[in-house]
């Protein structure tokens, strides 16, 4: 078992490597030993960045210079539409879009002689003759990291790197100078409010359960993150998963609880694994177990791993899923804190609410509360996606403007498209327009527009998005992620769906427009959980903010998007058309025909529509009519 | 579906070594509360799906009813009750990626393949799944072939991915 001043033996001995971690303005020969940070998240995972890992220790060994550098796998740096992302400390040089054949030239110039490898400095960071740092990009500037502090700045999987940079030291402080009572009344005062999608106080959801004279309680981290576009938790457990134990284990001694769970998504293999040796760590240095730093304070966590269902996101659905049993919900009250998993107190948290904990301990409540809004505290996690061109992650202080996040931070919409729209909040949230760009972001204000905060997925939107065909594609999912336990919800959802595909079929009425508006207000009214009760979120908003483009649908039989199959038709303009031929060898269905080096033709009875002609051509001379 | 028993019992038969491992982690969760979604976990790991004869043994190792087994494995998508291909290609169908274009890409893989989402192809060299969200989201649109990645996808590229894999 770990004491107190274990870890600060800890702290001391790591600490050296962390501050070499830091920008520090040294530059050239001067620095004597440098960090090669390489992002270590799905995202850059997927394009290769185990691999260049492997590439840089061994260019390193080659080289006969291991003691003067340092290769750490980290967690996400945010930027995933530049990955794989490499930064070299102390310079702080960013480099994006890193392959295997960089690295001898890498090493070489910059990790031996000093000079920054110019092929692959990121662009943004280029002002002039200067390289600036990271952190002054207009990427990064605008972002406070709480809830991703960590994340790029230490190995996950070390724990004392985790507990260099105060680590454990919350969990120690509650421990051994806080009551139960004072660790509850500073996570309430600090106004965190849940991060899951219902921005529920978090204070008061333990403040119930801890009132529970129950014999066993338990603590739920909820990771089954299953909105689409979202990956802010799987994140957090890649980069910074002590931060998520950690909490839970303040968590369970605010409640008195002494298990807790993790229920997180088995689609999530990199964060499983990372979140495993985390625990395992943990146990080994007793920070879980038996009588914790010798308080008599006991606390254990187990994994459970979900099997795929978006409803279980609804806490009583979560815990039946615990439980052994289909995830369906139950109605509320009684509320899990007062009677949850096995009928016991159960509060459940998401991951990144559990990441903020040990710094609103280490910080008090009023630091954190000085962040944000007046109803909506600290920051929140945004996982920007679409069309925008910094697709990743970003954490930005509440009551921040979605112009400021969409075309400062995220850089606009690439290829000199039109913003068209923002989604927030997933299938539960809805669609904004340019008219909302100068809204603050909060749970309060999202909500009252008709979309909200949900996880935190943040979908942009160009020209090219039809809207009735995004209200299509969420319905489809919440249809087929309905438990159908509840009428509203299982048919509920099914009619809607059906509806949205005649209209873009080409085949809507006008009454099917106010049958749309009309079930979806009774879907919401009616459905028992989350789920049904925001589902129809999207298609009202839709209708509400591109009520023309569902008139174009009806009316006039057109997509203005050019999307909708039905809708459109491919056509060979035969100015442009060379007669390459390249069309007709491609088209699946034999539907164009024509001579070499004359104009091709498209037989539209025969076209099944697939776009293949209109990616092949090089000439620009398949259109979308 | 006749096909698909035999070939399950086959292969148990002669694996014996798989259902030893089934065994054992049954074993290991038999005492657990809510023994049976791990267990099913642990199943689908070893044999790639859940075969009928290796739930019967679930379910009398965990005493419980074959109904509710095929109630729970039923209800989650991660897990499957049918055999899939040597390869199993995921399209990611999350929002970001269907902003980007993926529905073409899926489209264009079932013509490829001649199988329609779901499906196995014939010589059972792949199967065409859509998923929810892989979470890659910068890489968009995206799918997964095994455990390679991979990004930044148009629906020309299909072709040329799918020879690697035949």
């Amino acid at each position: 078992m770990k004491l107190l001043t274990d870890l600060d033996a800890i702290r001391t001995l790591t600490q050296s490597r962390l501050d070499n971690r830091r920008i520090t303005g040294a530059s050239g020969e001067s620095i004597t030993f440098r960090s090669v940070m390489v992002c270590g998240g799905t995202g850059c995972t997927s394009s290769d960045s185990n691999t260049i890992i492997a590439a840089l220790e061994q260019e390193i060994s080659s080289h006969g210079i291991e003691s003067q550098v340092e290769v750490v796998r980290t967690g996400c740096f945010g930027l995933c539409e530049l990955g794989p992302v490499v930064i070299v400390y102390p310079e702080g040089i960013f480099y994006s879009r890193v392959e295997v054949k960089d690295i001898p030239a890498l090493v070489e110039q910059h990790l031996l002689n000093g000079k920054p490898y110019d092929k692959k400095i990121y662009e943004k960071t280029r002002h002039g003759e200067e390289i600036l740092s990271f952190e002054e990009t207009d990427f990064y500037k605008k972002q406070v990291r709480i809830a991703l502090r960590n994340c790029g700045t230490i190995d996950p999987e070390v724990i004392d790197e985790y507990i260099a940079s105060d680590g454990y030291k919350a969990l120690a402080q509650v421990l051994t100078t806080m009551s139960r009572e004072q660790v509850i009344d500073t996570v309430k005062q600090s106004g965190l409010r849940g991060r899951g999608g219902g921005g529920f106080l978090t204070g008061l959801k333990w403040e119930f359960a801890a009132k529970q004279n129950k014999p066993q309680k338990y603590v739920i981290c909820n990771a089954d993150e299953g909105d689409p576009g979202a990956f802010m938790d799987r994140s957090i457990l890649e980069g910074n998963p002590h931060s998520v134990i950690e909490a839970m284990a303040i968590a369970g001694y605010a409640i008195g609880a002494n298990q807790g769970f993790i229920y997180v998504r088995a689609e999530y293999p990199i964060a499983v694994q990372r979140f495993t040796k985390a625990l395992d760590q943990a146990r080994e240095y007793g920070l879980l177990g038996d009588d914790i730093f010798g308080t008599g304070f006991t606390f254990n966590i187990d994994v459970r791993l979900g099997a795929g269902a978006f409803v279980c996101g609804e806490e009583t659905a979560l815990i039946h899923s615990i439980e052994g049993h289909r995830g369906m919900p139950t109605p509320k009250p009684p509320f899990p804190a007062v009677e949850g998993l096995w009928g016991m107190p159960t509060i459940i948290n998401n991951v990144e609410t559990l990441a903020n904990i040990a710094q609103i301990i280490l910080n008090g409540a009023e630091w954190y509360a000085s962040i944000g809004t007046e109803k909506s505290k600290g920051t929140k996690v945004f996982a920007l996606g679409g069309k925008v061109v910094n697709t990743g992650l970003v954490e930005v202080p509440m009551g921040i403007t979605l112009r400021e996040v969409i075309f400062e931070i995220g850089g606009g919409i690439p290829g000199g498209k039109k913003f068209k729209a923002v989604q927030t909040g997933g299938p539960s949230g809805g669609c904004l327009t340019e008219e909302h760009l100068d809204c603050t972001i909060d749970f309060d204000t999202l909500t009252s527009l008709g979309s909200m905060m949900g996880s935190g997925g943040m979908i942009i939107m160009d020209e090219d998005t039809c809207m009735v065909d995004v209200a299509r594609f969420y319905l489809d999912f919440t249809r087929d992620e309905s438990c159908g336990k509840c009428t509203p919800c299982r048919i509920g959802t099914k009619r809607l769906l059906e509806m949205l595909d005649k209209i873009t079929e080409g085949k809507g009425t006008m009454e099917d427009l106010e049958n749309l508006e009309q079930l979806s207000l009774q879907i919401k009214n009616a459905s028992l959980c989350a789920l049904g009760q925001t589902a129809p979120n999207p298609v009202l908003s839709t209708i509400k903010y591109f009520r023309d483009e569902y008139m174009a649908h009806i009316t006039d039989s057109k997509c203005p998007a050019g999307v909708c199959k039905s809708l459109i038709s491919y056509e060979i303009d035969a100015e442009l058309c060379r007669g390459c031929s390249l069309c007709a060898r491609k088209c699946p269905s034999d539907a164009i025909s024509g001579k070499v080096k004359e104009p091709y033709v498209i037989d539209k009875a025969t076209c099944i529509k697939c776009g293949v002609c209109f990616d092949v051509c090089k000439f620009k001379a398949v259109a979308i009519v | 579906m006749e096909h698909q028993q035999t070939c399950s019992s086959a292969d148990i038969a002669e694996a014996d070594e798989r259902l030893e491992k089934v065994k054992h982690a049954i074993e290991q969760f038999k005492l657990m509360k809510g023994a049976l979604i791990p267990v099913l976990h642990e199943v689908q790991d070893i044999y790639g799906f859940l075969p009928e004869p290796v739930l019967q043994v679930v379910s009398e190792e965990l005493n419980l009813p074959l109904s509710e087994i095929y109630g729970v494995a039923s209800f989650y998508h991660f897990f499957s009750l049918t055999p899939k291909g040597e390869n199993v290609i995921h399209v990611c169908m999350g929002t970001a990626c269907y902003i980007k274009g993926a529905q073409a890409v899926l489209d264009r893989l079932s013509t490829e393949l001649k199988v329609p989402v779901q499906g196995t192809t014939e010589d059972n060299k792949f199967t065409l799944e859509a998923t929810r969200c892989l979470g890659a989201c910068g890489l968009a649109p995206v799918m997964t072939i095994g455990e390679k990645v991979h990004g930044r996808l148009v629906p020309n590229a299909v072709p040329k991915i799918l020879i690697e894999y035949k």
